[in-house]
């Protein structure tokens, strides 16, 4: 890679004339164009030949990190292998070309596809029911917390203003509760990393019978399962509240324990996590979401359902739905993926996958404990958290060890967070990962923390070799340039 | 049973249970009450490769997809030429198989990608910023209703009830949460707002295929200092004038019709734009260009203090995950089209639609019942239920239009593109001439 790559952009590299591509020809006679102060004139877009596009796109790709190219061991986001045989699934004419709003009787097929996944995903979750339409994990919560909402509002508890989030939690959490209108409050975890009970129950007696709903993750974004949480349920249910499940990280538990019979009311699932759908560089999603039988009638609307009379399969809009979620009815295209995934493993392989997932992560917890801080000593599930305080006190910071990562070839884990954490590392190895690849990260990352000793300018100063190297984000916040213009235009 | 997609061998999990320390696997589950621990799965079992591959050839073959019909349903999502170019390049894995871009320095494939599809937005609609994307257009209008209550602090949002209605329920839900009141009005209705209006929100062209009057709705919006929300047609602007050059505060919209296959309603991606002034109101991820400590330029995420994981309840919007792959769909097949091609495509739908137009109305028993200009939409008066008439098209491998009876009497809402041919759209008038 030489010079200034990403100095040049598609319209710097356009020269007029210049076509990407044909369209058929004109077959009808022209119609009279509508009045001239209703057209545009002058519409800047690129004007590249098909290479062009073609070289330009491949160059940026291989700018990018990826599962495919390597190690990716972001925590609470499952970058597990994206089979390749669910890209191919996912363009089958007759999937991928279907209108949304097509006749039932066209598409009993993806019907049938979709009724069969709300079922695999009820049954895997322990819930009664399944909505597949919210379009990613923090759709999932916005449609979990409105349920509980008008759940509320049905049973003559719409004063119910409140909800409960763990300090632990991922920040979708609060600001999905403050755009379903509720006031947060926050539930502090306890020294074990678990969540405060009596804090817990501090906080549900002083808010009188004003808390709607716990929002909790589980497990935990420390990577640890919550040992006390048939009693939490029973505290949330007894102050009439509901139990909502953040359900990032059920890629520790399938087929080891189901949301379901621990008492959550609600709880949604990330298929671009645990269902192997591929994140794209941040989409698209799918959030489902599973509820119990008391919070079916208030699932997003159109929700696929089989006439047991004909056996055909029809979209419904339950009874006191919370409406429509997004334009049509979910990502299809992701579904079907996570359909072919599920398929692919059935239960044996689905239960396999998480205890690998669990074993591996407690691989790296206990191969890198002697030189990371472990703030949480303890069997950690799908992902373990250490804190970069020890390098920090030498002067490398939790971010630096992760731009080192990079000079040894891997993503770093996800850095800060949670928040409980000082200089928190988070590292979720998945299930699809090597002894070999487990091996050699921890080997880098011991290498890093012996480097914070002896050199540490190395991880200050890193990464070495990559496209570009640290850049001024301070900058980018303060002059934001967020589009492309024309040189010398201002 | 080894799997493909699980790596350990026996051999492994012995030496690293050994090294954990842990008498077995089930051992690192303790802390799952026992109760619960391990409860039956009643699922199918494990599928081979050509097993998953011909179950779901036998689901994908029980559709009969609009891609293999002649079909004429637009009402939200459009079936347009797709250049070959962009599937190749989304189902590379550096794309596929990258998150989101939080390490920038081994991300400047997706942010300079993101960069991109913001720039072509904003030159798109004209206006001054965009973000990285969001679920779909309609999500983003509803987004769009939230953040213009945000600005203005006022708690009604005012919707064209020419707006696709799937997008006003979805307007509803988001509005719900933060008890804003919704209040669904006809275009020639709207003479002024009030003073508890946050935004006037429409739909150009909208659902029925018409333009409405952006001057003046604009203006309607602006005299009561309410934000102008306009959801666009992508395709259409390759001819129309954009949001902005009639005042639009906010532009946002599907950009489905470029790139993107139908597939059954999504995943899509949705379009936002805004002017300079809001950009610290906006919802989703914002891609800036900055410069490395050498000097070379690069893309970063910024203005991330709007967003979840770092203001958490005071953020503008819950939206993490959105639609990234999706986006870049949509630029790279914008900048295959270009500046020639985008026009040209909305030129061909255009007098696609004109010539099936005047044959229709021509029909004995079917007239257009709306007035004014259209692009690539219209609706047609049928002398029968639309349902009957699209039962028939059906019988005789045609899929119809989208049934609007239950707005206009008799009415079915018909979408051209440039992927009709002239035969085509004859064979749908003379089946639809047999009806009368």
């Amino acid at each position: 890679m030489t010079g200034d790559f990403g100095a040049t952009l598609s319209f710097d590299l356009s020269r007029p004339g210049r076509v990407g591509c044909t369209l058929p020809p004109l077959e009808v006679p022209e119609a009279a164009l509508p009045p001239a102060e209703l057209l545009r004139d002058g519409l800047r877009l690129p004007e590249l030949s098909q290479l062009d596009v073609v070289r330009y796109f491949t160059r940026l790709s291989q700018r990018n990190y990826s599962i495919d190219t390597g190690f990716y061991p972001l925590g609470s986001c499952s970058m597990k292998y994206n089979p390749k045989i669910n890209e191919d699934a996912a363009r089958l004419p007759g999937l991928a070309q279907l209108h949304p709003l097509q006749p039932p009787e066209t598409v009993q097929g993806m019907l049938a596809l979709l009724f069969d996944l709300q079922r695999l995903l009820a049954e895997i979750t322990g819930m009664d029911d399944v909505s597949l339409t919210p379009a990613a994990g923090a759709h999932g919560e916005l449609a979990g917390i409105l349920i509980a909402r008008a759940y509320h509002h049905v049973n003559g508890s719409a004063h119910r203003k409140r909800v409960l989030v763990p300090d632990s939690a991922h920040g979708t959490n609060p600001a999905t509760a403050a755009m379903a209108g509720f006031e947060v409050v926050s539930a502090p975890s306890d020294a074990d990393g678990n969540l405060d009970l009596a804090a817990l129950e501090r906080a549900l007696d002083e808010n009188g019978d004003g808390v709607a709903a716990l929002m909790l993750t589980l497990p935990s974004t420390l990577g640890l399962f919550e040992p006390r949480i048939a009693r939490i349920a029973e505290l949330v249910h007894g102050h009439g509240a509901l139990l909502y499940g953040d359900g990032a990280n059920m890629n520790a538990m399938l087929g080891r324990v189901k949301p379901g019979d621990l008492g959550f009311d609600v709880f949604h699932l990330n298929l671009h996590k645990t269902f192997s759908t591929p994140h794209g560089g941040g989409g698209p999603g799918s959030g489902p979401i599973a509820v119990k039988e008391h919070l079916v009638p208030y699932l997003p609307t159109p929700h696929v359902r089989r006439d047991e009379g004909n056996g055909r399969y029809v979209f419904a809009t339950p009874e006191h739905s919370i409406g429509r979620l997004g334009l049509f009815h979910g990502n299809a295209g992701v579904l079907v993926r996570a359909y072919a995934y599920i398929r692919s493993l059935g239960g044996d392989g689905l239960r396999a996958m998480s205890e690998a997932a669990v074993l591996n992560a407690n691989y790296v917890q206990t191969r890198l404990r002697g030189a990371y801080r472990l703030p949480y000593d303890r069997s950690c599930m799908h992902e373990c958290v250490f804190s970069g305080s020890r390098q920090k006190a030498k002067g490398v910071r939790t971010l630096d060890i992760a731009k080192r990562l990079i000079d040894y070839g891997f993503h770093p884990p996800t850095i800060y967070f949670p928040l409980i954490v000082d200089e928190a590392l988070m590292i979720e190895p998945t299930e699809s990962e090597s002894k070999e690849t487990l091996d050699a990260f921890c080997d880098a990352m011991l290498a890093i923390a012996k480097e914070a000793d002896e050199s540490p300018d190395l991880a200050r100063e890193a990464p070495h070799g990559t496209p570009v190297r640290r850049l001024d984000e301070a900058t980018a916040a303060r002059k934001p340039v967020l589009r492309w213009r024309r040189k010398g235009a201002s | 049973m080894p799997h493909p997609y699980i790596p350990l061998t026996d051999d492994d999990r012995r030496t690293m249970l050994a090294t954990i320390g842990a008498l077995s696997t089930d051992a690192l589950f303790a802390e799952i009450p026992a109760e619960h621990r391990d409860p039956p799965l009643d699922l199918p079992p494990a599928l081979s490769e050509v097993e998953v591959m011909r179950e779901l050839r036998e689901l994908s073959a029980r559709n009969r997809p609009a891609g293999a019909l002649p079909s004429f349903l637009g009402a939200g999502a459009y079936q347009h030429f797709i250049p070959a170019v962009v599937d190749h390049i989304i189902r590379r894995g550096e794309f596929l198989t990258a998150y989101t871009p939080y390490q920038p320095e081994i991300s400047q494939g997706t942010l300079q990608t993101a960069f991109e599809f913001q720039s072509l937005v904003c030159e798109l609609t004209g206006m001054d910023v965009a973000n990285a994307g969001m679920y779909d257009g309609a999500s983003a209008l509803a987004e769009a209703c939230l953040m213009a209550c945000s600005v203005t602090g006022r708690d009604r949002i005012v919707l064209l009830d020419s707006v696709h209605p799937h997008t006003q329920d979805v307007v509803r839900t988001y509005a719900a949460g933060r008890d804003h009141e919704v209040l669904v009005m006809p275009s020639d209705q709207v003479a002024a707002l009030t003073p508890a209006d946050a935004c006037l929100a429409v739909q150009q062209p909208n659902f029925f295929g018409y333009l409405e009057d952006l001057s003046r709705l604009g203006a309607t919006a602006h005299d009561a200092d309410a934000l102008f929300v306009v959801s666009v047609d992508p395709v259409s602007l390759g001819m129309f004038r954009p949001p902005a050059d009639f005042g639009a505060d906010i532009a946002v919209g599907d950009g489905q019709p470029i790139g993107v296959p139908l597939s059954f309603g999504g995943p899509y991606v949705g379009l936002f734009a805004c002017r300079e002034r809001f950009v610290r109101h906006m919802p989703g991820r914002i891609v800036g260009r900055t410069h490395d400590i050498d000097g070379r330029t690069g893309y970063v995420l910024t203005l991330q203090t709007r967003e979840q994981h770092i203001r958490r309840e005071r953020a503008t919007s819950n939206i993490c995950t959105s639609t990234q792959l999706v986006g870049l769909a949509f630029t790279v097949a914008l900048c295959t089209l270009g500046k020639q091609g985008l026009r040209r495509m909305a030129e061909l739908c255009y007098h696609n639609a004109h010539y099936a137009a005047e044959r229709i109305a021509a029909l004995p028993g079917y007239d257009l019942p709306l007035d004014g200009v259209f692009f690539q939409e219209f609706v047609v008066r049928c002398p029968v239920a639309p349902a009957e008439v699209n039962r028939h098209l059906l019988e005789r491998g045609i899929i119809g239009g989208y049934d609007v009876s239950d707005r206009i009497e008799r009415g079915l809402l018909l979408c051209f593109s440039e992927l009709h041919t002239r035969a085509e759209i004859d064979a749908l008038v003379d089946e639809m001439g047999t009806i009368a």
